[in-house]
């Protein structure tokens, strides 16, 4: 890793490699989107993508004439795959959201190569969460009056005392955050595209979408206030949203779920799924797209550093999940952990701590940090865990309930897989066609990090 | 270079308008919609095998309700009654009208009349009519002035909102038992006095968990 030696003396890691202009940082991530032809990669990944999204259709059109049926899911274990891949994908978001706010606020300039397509993961992932509370309910166009209070013929609310009428609120709140964020960080860089459009119809469309914006110091002004504003809105929602994601278990009395340390065990194993995904993604990304130059290893190793702290922040999730357990004296929960670890679903729990507990470990060293194609594996591994995580967390704590008569397995069917890979094909398209059509990196942010702009640095450091 | 007309600048504010009065006015359709009688048939007049009138028997002629509506008081529903009971009069006056061909051919052929449902509670709920008689809910609470009803409509939205009404406040419209089939019904005292004293009177403890009518 290139560093670079300030005028101060003080080595800071290079977030830009050198030899960068503005011009050269516009042009190379502008012509992405504007000149450059779809690669047959490119067109591989939305084919795939796509052919996962039509299985998306097709499992959500038959769970809709058919009925909830089709799924696994039975008593006891009333929630499965649909809460999984809920809890999962809302996960993977929280990436997003750090990344462009929290790291906004405490000023760390390496956000700046990574957020825009972390914050445009964290949509898609909220996309796909959003999809299987709604349809878990097996009608959802009944869903208005059971999630969302409004004044209805029936005289009736939703029970406000409910965790998951929070958790409605918490992931509406987050999605129409995000958008906003996301949105109004881009109206500078639909600009730049709307002036460099070769075509009439890119011109008009960028321009459309760029709502005006000229670049006067007047706009710049207004613009800096209100992303700041922003990104102080959205900074408590990475914290509160998996919190009360984790509360839809916390707050039932289901050994297994009842334990204190879900918010802050939920919320560290988001940031943890979520920049696995962020590198899942941007190790491809720079590869194909020769964006080395923005996303340098420097980035690499910062987010696989945040993983390694989230992912031991879980682990102590499980150790204290474990020790609470023994430590109750209660018969219910032991049998729980006792159950988690050498019944039936054991093979999954011992899988699930040798990644997240044992896998996560690797991070110490440099020499994996600094291994790109490892990282990459690592980071799918790392998703997969996570996975794990809620299948165990759900699955485990359901399947045995106090009244042995009604203990039994879960099996998925063909249609929850169907349902699972065809939100992975949702969240592709997306990308794919965010890639294509947007600058994947933020070009004016990117802009401030080239020596050129450095003019009036000393007076900031003087700050 | 100019991309939009200078008209743009105006759209551009309009439409921010125009979304907050679109997004306003579906909010308000989705919350009044059901309450429209085009939604509910609340007050609207169906067509009846026979135009019978409520008003005629009951307010001109003086027909108690239980006389054609026999097991008001004591089933699950009120009743309607068989052609049989039109017969009892109608056997010895109107015998030549044509109006009343209908009935006399459901007569002679033993066949029942098709009558129109007014009041029909959706099959998930649970309705019982003989406890609400008991409990002093009069005819005219639900039903409205039928004896000022040519033909016969649903006054009442029957909504779950209106069914909660009376059950999470029922004092607000008991009647002593006495008046049940009593039109146009004021109460001696304030209804609140009234309604109060007969719900513990006649032990009205009406439920509003859900499976109390979703059985």
């Amino acid at each position: 890793m290139a560093d670079a030696h300030a005028s101060d003396g003080r080595v800071r890691p290079l977030v830009i490699e050198p030899g960068h202009s503005f011009e050269s940082v516009t042009g190379s991530i502008s012509e992405i989107v504007l000149t450059q032809k779809p690669t047959k990669g490119w067109f591989l990944g939305l084919t795939i993508g796509f052919a996962l999204l039509m299985g998306l259709l097709l499992a959500i059109m038959n769970l809709l004439v058919t009925g909830i049926g089709i799924w696994g899911n039975n008593v006891p274990v009333g929630w499965a795959f649909d809460i999984i891949n809920f809890v999962w994908w809302i996960g993977i978001g929280h990436a997003g959201t750090l990344i462009s706010a929290i790291l906004l606020l405490f000023r760390q300039q390496w956000r700046t190569s990574i957020n825009r397509f972390a914050e445009a993961m964290t949509l898609f992932a909220v996309a796909c969460a959003a999809l299987f509370p709604l349809l878990h309910t097996g009608r959802p166009w009944l869903s208005a009056f059971w999630l969302f209070p409004y004044p209805n013929t029936m005289g009736l609310w939703p029970q406000f005392r409910s965790p998951l009428i929070w958790d409605v609120f918490a992931v509406s709140t987050y999605a129409t955050v995000s958008a906003m964020f996301w949105f109004v960080g881009l109206i500078p860089d639909l600009a730049t595209l709307r002036d460099r459009a070769t075509s009439p119809v890119q011109r008009t469309i960028y321009g459309a979408l760029a709502m005006g914006w000229r670049g006067s110091a007047m706009h710049w002004q207004r613009y800096e206030t209100a992303y700041l504003l922003l990104a102080g809105l959205s900074t408590p929602l990475v914290l509160s949203v998996h919190t009360v994601v984790s509360f839809d278990f916390s707050v039932s009395q289901l050994p297994g779920w009842h334990a204190t340390v879900f918010p802050p065990y939920f919320v560290a194993g988001a940031i943890y799924s979520g920049f696995a995904m962020v590198l899942t993604l941007a190790i491809p990304l720079r590869k194909f797209y020769k964006l080395t130059d923005f996303i340098t290893m420097h980035h690499i190793h910062n987010m696989a550093k945040v993983m390694l702290v989230t992912g031991l922040i879980v682990s102590y999730g499980y150790m204290n999940e474990a020790f609470f357990a023994w430590y109750s004296g209660n018969n219910f929960e032991q049998f729980m952990m006792k159950n988690r670890m050498f019944g039936p679903y054991g093979w999954a729990y011992w899988l699930l701590i040798s990644i997240n507990a044992g896998v996560v470990q690797l991070f110490w060293f440099r020499k994996v940090r600094d291994n790109i194609g490892l990282l990459f594996v690592l980071s799918i591994v790392v998703n997969i865990g996570m996975w794990l995580e809620r299948f165990v967390i759900i699955v485990t704590s359901l399947h045995r309930d106090f009244l042995p008569s009604s203990w039994a397995m879960y099996y998925p069917t063909r249609w929850d897989f169907t349902m699972y890979f065809g939100t992975i094909g949702l969240f592709v398209s997306l990308l794919f066609l965010f890639i294509r059509f947007l600058p994947m990196i933020s070009i004016f942010e990117m802009r401030t990090m080239v020596p050129e702009a450095k003019v009036h640095d000393e007076k900031l450091e003087a700050l | 270079m100019q991309i939009f007309n200078r008209s743009a600048n105006f759209i551009a504010k309009a439409s921010i308008v125009g979304l907050v009065l679109v997004v306003g006015s579906l909010l308000g359709l989705l919350t009044t919609a059901n309450r429209w009688s085009w939604v509910n048939n609340q007050r609207v007049v169906r067509e009846q095998p026979i135009q019978f009138s409520h008003q005629h028997h009951v307010q001109t002629i003086g027909l108690d309700c239980r006389y054609c509506h026999t097991s008001a008081e004591t089933s699950t529903f009120a009743g309607i009654p068989p052609t049989k009971t039109c017969m009892n009069c109608h056997s010895q006056i109107w015998i030549t009208s044509p109006y009343l061909e209908p009935v006399r051919s459901s007569f002679r052929d033993n066949r029942s009349l098709r009558w129109v449902r007014v009041h029909d509670l959706p099959d998930f709920a649970y309705f019982n009519h003989s406890v609400h008689v008991k409990k002093g809910v009069g005819c005219e609470t639900c039903h409205g002035r039928v004896d000022k009803m040519p033909l016969m409509l649903q006054e009442n939205s029957l909504q779950m909102e209106w069914c909660l009404d009376c059950h999470r406040n029922p004092a607000q419209y008991l009647r002593p038992r006495s008046e049940i089939y009593t039109m146009g019904y004021r109460p001696a005292e304030s209804q609140a006095v009234v309604g109060a004293r007969l719900m513990k009177e006649y032990h009205v403890n009406p439920r509003t968990s859900c499976s109390t009518c979703h059985r």
